[in-house]
């Protein structure tokens, strides 16, 4: 497995900048996540790497070597796509074992690779099936199955849970996490869900309109969102976003705004009132939607089940606080 | 997805399929009956008595060496044509489906030919052709005279009937290529396949169907459709060098005056021509399944 650097890549397509000079550096056998809303940048950025398209300026280096001008097919890069991409004409053994027939290995060689492969992620038994006859978990297995049987230098991921329905997600998450670290392979995921950025990332890059806005360890951006865009993007449900006209904040500085996850809002007998109109018991936990005083929308996350009165007093423990700047959108 | 419109009652239903079936009957049943009685039959040369002779006119026909060759020379020609039309309209199709500058209009003009009337076309290839006269033609030294030179003559009849076909194919082609998936061509690009090697090996596996689709079309327009080009150009000649199966039934029929012999050639194409479409009903059944 190899190391991936960007360097000040940009892209441009006619007038309209889609990635605007981004830094990066992957360190062997590391999952870095993509995520960010459509339209961000993150595929393209997946696609300058693969070699699909080029980029307007900078430079991609691939384990020490500079690959921004390299064709595609030399790169030593597979890449999972969002609709898995299965050669339909070719049974399951035949897709796995393309690159390896076109790089030249012997018959035996590929069959005992893609037997590997296979049984690494329970295929065994669909080698001879063609991909009209699988599931689209199966189809997901397959995709990876021919990536992972390359042992290429670098794995890109294009959104590839997207298709699949929302229990599966969940398994197949675990499983390509589980794989990608047993494997050691390093990794550029893209994904728009942030759960499958949060649990999958050794780092996440929050992406804003072709901008990296924070390049961060999950938890990281999680406690310390670098601006207003990360603090909202990241965390179910977005964080609470206030402007400090309430009386309850002391110490804040003139031109921020405030902004507290909806579990860190404390209850508390002498806070502000806050009137409830919408209650969200989810089992385990209860969202709380309401209005306070000053006319501005609050959510709370409770544990346990709904609170069964109107209003609620509430209050902002200070240290739960992130303050960012009212114009920039930075933290402070 | 299944778009199904119920009328009620039987009359309108009736009145809304009646003018096809008119046009049906009028047009194909119904000389296609007259086909098969005049085939049965021998008429004089002043058309003043009709008996009725049975298979005779097929044993003659068949027993003719004459008809023989030109059924080679009918394969040969359908085959030539086929092929040409094929590659050069896939050809095309693969330029026009990358992101060529003015990719548009050269798409227009490559369908363009399909528009002109075979007669036309054929005024056109003798524009260019003729070895006196024609813009190419003229050119092309005393050796060239396709009115004299059978060979000739063949290559001139395939390249216009040809040419006339490319667009068609054109069109069937762009559609299935635009159908692929980029992701695949792109998988298969990382994969490490460029150009030939993921043309051979992803594109045209899954062009397949098309190709198949358009093989018996193109048949079909071959023997059947020319009929007009190859009058115009050569009118069969020079000495029935591209008299096909269809300028035979109409040299032998109104010129001869063989109205029998050139109706059991009509019933014989006719017979092709159910199988082949029967052919190609099962090429699209499969496509559809597929």
């Amino acid at each position: 497995m190899a190391t991936l650097e960007l360097q000040s890549l940009t892209k441009n397509f006619g007038a309209t900048s889609v990635l605007k000079s981004l830094d990066l550096t992957l360190a062997s056998g590391e999952m870095l996540v993509i995520v960010g809303a459509s339209g961000c940048g993150k595929s393209t950025l997946l696609r300058l790497v693969a070699g699909l398209e080029s980029p307007s300026s900078g430079r991609i280096i691939l384990e020490g070597e500079d690959i921004t001008n390299r064709d595609p097919s030399k790169r030593d890069i597979a890449m999972v796509f969002q609709n898995y991409a299965l050669y339909p004409h070719m049974t399951v053994a035949q897709n796995m074992g393309y690159a390896l027939k076109l790089r030249g290995e012997t018959k035996e060689e590929i069959a005992h690779k893609v037997a590997e492969t296979a049984k690494l992620l329970g295929l065994g038994e669909l080698l001879t099936r063609r991909p009209g006859q699988l599931s689209g978990g199966q189809r997901q297995r397959v995709a990876m199955g021919r990536a992972i049987v390359r042992e290429p230098k670098l794995f890109l991921f294009d959104e590839p849970l997207s298709n699949l329905d929302a229990k599966l997600r969940v398994t197949m998450r675990a499983e390509i996490r589980r794989l990608q670290q047993r494997l050691g392979i390093t990794s550029l995921y893209v994904t728009h869900d942030q759960v499958e950025a949060m649990t999958m990332a050794d780092r996440l890059i929050v992406m804003e309109a072709g901008r990296a806005s924070q390049i961060a360890t999950p938890m990281e951006i999680f406690e310390k969102p670098a601006n207003l865009f990360v603090a909202q993007f990241i965390g179910s449900p977005a964080m609470n976003i206030l402007q400090p006209a309430e009386a309850a904040f002391a110490n804040i500085p003139a031109n921020a705004v405030i902004g507290i996850r909806p579990e860190h809002v404390a209850l508390d007998d002498n806070g502000l009132e806050l009137l409830i109109d919408l209650v969200e018991p989810l089992g385990a936990e209860t969202l709380i939607y309401g209005t306070l005083p000053s006319g501005q929308r609050l959510t709370l996350r409770r544990p346990g089940g709904p609170p069964g009165v109107s209003t609620l007093r509430v209050s902002f423990p200070q240290d739960a606080l992130h303050i960012f700047d009212t114009t920039s959108g930075m933290r402070l | 997805m299944e778009r199904r419109t119920i009328f009620p009652g039987k009359l309108l239903p009736m009145l809304l399929i009646a003018p096809q079936l008119a046009l049906t009957f009028v047009f194909f049943l119904w000389p296609a009956a007259r086909a098969v009685g005049e085939a049965v039959t021998a008429t004089n040369a002043f058309g003043t008595s009709t008996i009725f002779v049975g298979i005779d006119n097929f044993t003659a026909l068949f027993a003719d060496s004459q008809y023989w060759s030109s059924v080679w020379r009918t394969l040969v020609f359908c085959a030539s044509v086929s092929l040409i039309a094929m590659v050069l309209g896939m050809l095309f199709a693969n330029f026009t489906d990358r992101n060529l500058r003015g990719k548009n209009w050269y798409r227009t003009f490559l369908i363009w030919p399909y528009a002109v009337a075979p007669a036309l076309s054929a005024v056109v290839w003798v524009f260019m052709a003729d070895p006196q006269i024609g813009v190419i033609g003229r050119y092309l030294g005393p050796n060239w005279n396709y009115g004299l030179n059978g060979a000739q003559a063949m290559g001139l009849v395939i390249a216009a009937c040809a040419w006339k076909q490319v667009s068609y194919n054109f069109i069937f082609y762009l559609a299935a290529l635009q159908a692929i998936p980029r992701s695949l061509v792109e998988a298969a690009t990382l994969d490490g396949a460029r150009g030939l090697t993921r043309f051979r090996t992803i594109v045209w596996p899954l062009l397949w169907p098309t190709t198949m689709f358009l093989l018996v079309v193109n048949l079909v327009y071959a023997a059947f459709d020319t009929f007009g080009a190859i009058y115009a150009l050569t009118g069969g000649g020079p000495a029935g060098a591209t008299e096909t199966l269809v300028v035979k039934v109409y040299e032998d029929g109104y010129i001869g005056n063989d109205i029998g012999g050139s109706a059991a050639q009509s019933v014989a194409l006719m017979v092709l021509v159910v199988a082949l479409v029967s052919l190609q009903f099962r090429f699209l059944n499969r496509r559809v399944q597929s």
